[in-house]
């Protein structure tokens, strides 16, 4: 049995963790479950704090044999204290959860990767691995302001463009405005961020016939597929829960924009 | 050491389930735990047609414990017999149905088709707070928790356990009533509705605005009317609300449940329900206890 495609509650330890934006966190953890990590994939982070009961959904911004990253925004309590760790702390989570991004059907193609404020950090991974198949990568990243978090890390990988919503830096508007402006050529687009983004990545692949795969975000509480909490309304009826709605957490995150009704 | 349970004449390996709605029909678990380790599962309910559920967000937490909205989707019973029920039968524990429906014909159409099937007990479920039509409109009042229990007594092929809603002024009367329309076995507490709001966006957390509250902070709650239920009936009484580890267990045994199931704590540790047995089994042993029957409503009055 390959135990590494195993779900599994795990203990990390904290390599490192710092403010690399005002309320985003850049941390390492040592974990067992980085070696079979795959792009759009994310990890169950279980806070100390008993009185928060379930696993913060964080999506996965690199990965290596041993090492896993994560890349966060403050947004409650749970990722406060998530913020508050230092190196050495141990951390309980729960992993590896989703479907990840279909890498192998991006190969030599032109992809364009489109993430959007805390929807960024998964681009590095999937920038990664899609540079190492062969494809052609541009990543656009859209931003609140200047704060160009991870910026340098995608840069490895591909050209990367910038949006930011109040112009201090790129394009002035979002990963949409530049697209257009740049009259961007691609085979297939790969996006993750908020949900105006996404119904706006969807009706450009709708228009211009590309196919695009969006990573998707809803309140969870199992995170593996048994609460029904997370789901999405899909297009057709879904083939596990016989209606027309997908579990976010398990057949995807990542969708094809085609697929989701959002 | 004997922690082997009879609830209308099954015989469960030992008594901890899974709660209804926190477990699925077992696979997406059956990925952390051993299923063959459970004294039963208990699936997720199943109507007569597939059901959408409600719209998102349909969980958030809350001190201690959360709340949930999904609005009982579910495939239907069709998928249900041809897909979980072929699954559950590779593993040896009990299995258990939870039903649930819009209208009393909804029920009895599923119950009449689970007759045929390799199911050891029905879970009707007359109190989920999360539906508009039915379920708890048929748990809150004793008459019309007769009326539906007696009509799915004389279908049911199976022995018939009502899952009851704490959401009611005596929980005594309504044990009762279950009871005296024939009801085989109790279970409860289904979940306590609650509500969240959002203070920055003044919205409220759930689409649905109202959800049923689980997890540890209402255990209290769930122990003393399990307690309240086990002495006002002679029907066996399952127990659950916020059971985290075996120490709660016990003392839903302690207070007269003759099982107890394994709910939202599934979500925060996949490995609790085998836990729990465990962790029985080590009390028993600490304790001398050669029976496990030795415990139920054991609490020194």
């Amino acid at each position: 049995m390959n135990m590494r495609n195993e779900k599994r509650k795990a203990a990390a330890k904290v390599l490192g963790n710092h403010e690399i934006a005002p309320g985003i966190y850049d941390m390492w953890l040592d974990t067992e479950l980085a070696g079979a990590v795959r792009a759009g994939q994310f990890i169950g982070v279980y806070p100390k704090d008993k009185s928060t009961l379930l696993p913060r959904p964080i999506s996965i911004c690199e990965a290596d044999e041993r090492k896993l990253r994560i890349v966060f925004r403050i947004a409650g309590g749970g990722t406060r204290e998530f913020a508050s760790y230092k190196e050495g702390d141990e951390v309980e989570i729960l992993g590896l959860l989703g479907n990840g991004f279909p890498v192998d059907e991006a190969r030599g193609k032109r992809v364009v990767l489109l993430g959007g404020g805390i929807g960024i950090p998964p681009m590095v991974e999937l920038a990664r691995e899609l540079s190492k198949i062969g494809a052609l990568v541009k990543v656009i990243a859209g931003y609140r302001d200047g704060n160009l978090f991870l910026k340098e890390d995608l840069e490895k990988y591909g050209e990367i463009l910038i949006a930011t919503e109040d112009g201090s830096a790129g394009v002035k508007g979002n990963v949409l405005t530049v697209m257009e402006e740049r009259g961007l050529k691609a085979d297939m687009l790969m996006a993750c961020g908020p949900m105006p983004m996404l119904r706006a990545v969807k009706r450009c692949s709708e228009e211009r016939g590309i196919r695009a795969w969006i990573s998707l975000e809803e309140r969870m509480a199992c995170g593996v597929g048994a609460c029904l909490g997370c789901v999405c309304r899909t297009k057709r009826t879904d083939p596990h829960s016989h209606v027309k709605n997908a579990r976010i957490c398990t057949d995807g995150p990542v969708f094809d924009a085609a697929d989701v009704d959002i | 050491m004997n922690t082997k349970v009879t609830i209308a004449g099954v015989e469960f390996k030992n008594p901890v389930m899974t709660a209804s709605g926190t477990f699925g029909s077992g696979m997406e678990y059956g990925e952390f735990v051993d299923l063959n380790r459970l004294g039963a599962v208990v699936t997720k309910g199943v109507a007569n047609v597939p059901w959408p559920g409600n719209p998102t967000p349909r969980v958030a937490e809350t001190y201690g414990g959360m709340l949930n909205a999904i609005g009982l989707q579910n495939p239907g019973i069709d998928v249900f017999v041809e897909r979980d029920l072929p699954f559950l039968g590779r593993f040896d524990t009990k299995i258990i149905v939870n039903v649930c429906g819009k209208t009393v014909e909804d029920y009895l159409e599923v119950v009449e088709r689970l007759s045929e099937c390799p199911v050891d007990m029905l879970e009707i479920n007359v109190s989920c707070p999360n539906v508009k039509e039915g379920a708890i409109a048929f748990g809150q009042d004793a008459e019309c928790l007769y009326d539906i229990t007696a009509k799915i007594k004389e279908k049911a092929r199976q022995p018939i356990i009502m899952k009851l809603s704490p959401n009611v002024t005596d929980i005594a009367q309504i044990a009762r009533a279950a009871e005296a329309a024939g009801a085989d076995a109790i279970s409860l507490i289904n979940t306590i509705t609650g509500m969240k709001i959002d203070i920055h966006k003044r919205t409220f957390a759930l689409a649905n605005r109202t959800g049923g509250m689980s997890g540890p902070a209402i255990k209290p709650v769930a122990v003393r009317m399990v307690y309240q239920a086990s002495h006002a009936v002679k029907i066996p009484v399952i127990g659950m609300g916020g059971i985290a580890n075996a120490e709660d267990a016990i003392e839903f045994l302690l207070a007269g449940a003759s099982a107890v199931a394994v709910g939202a704590m599934n979500f925060v540790n996949p490995y609790t329900t085998v836990e729990v047995v465990e962790g029985i089994e080590a009390y028993m042993k600490q304790y001398g206890i050669e029976e496990i029957g030795e415990l139920v409503g054991a609490v020194k009055e």
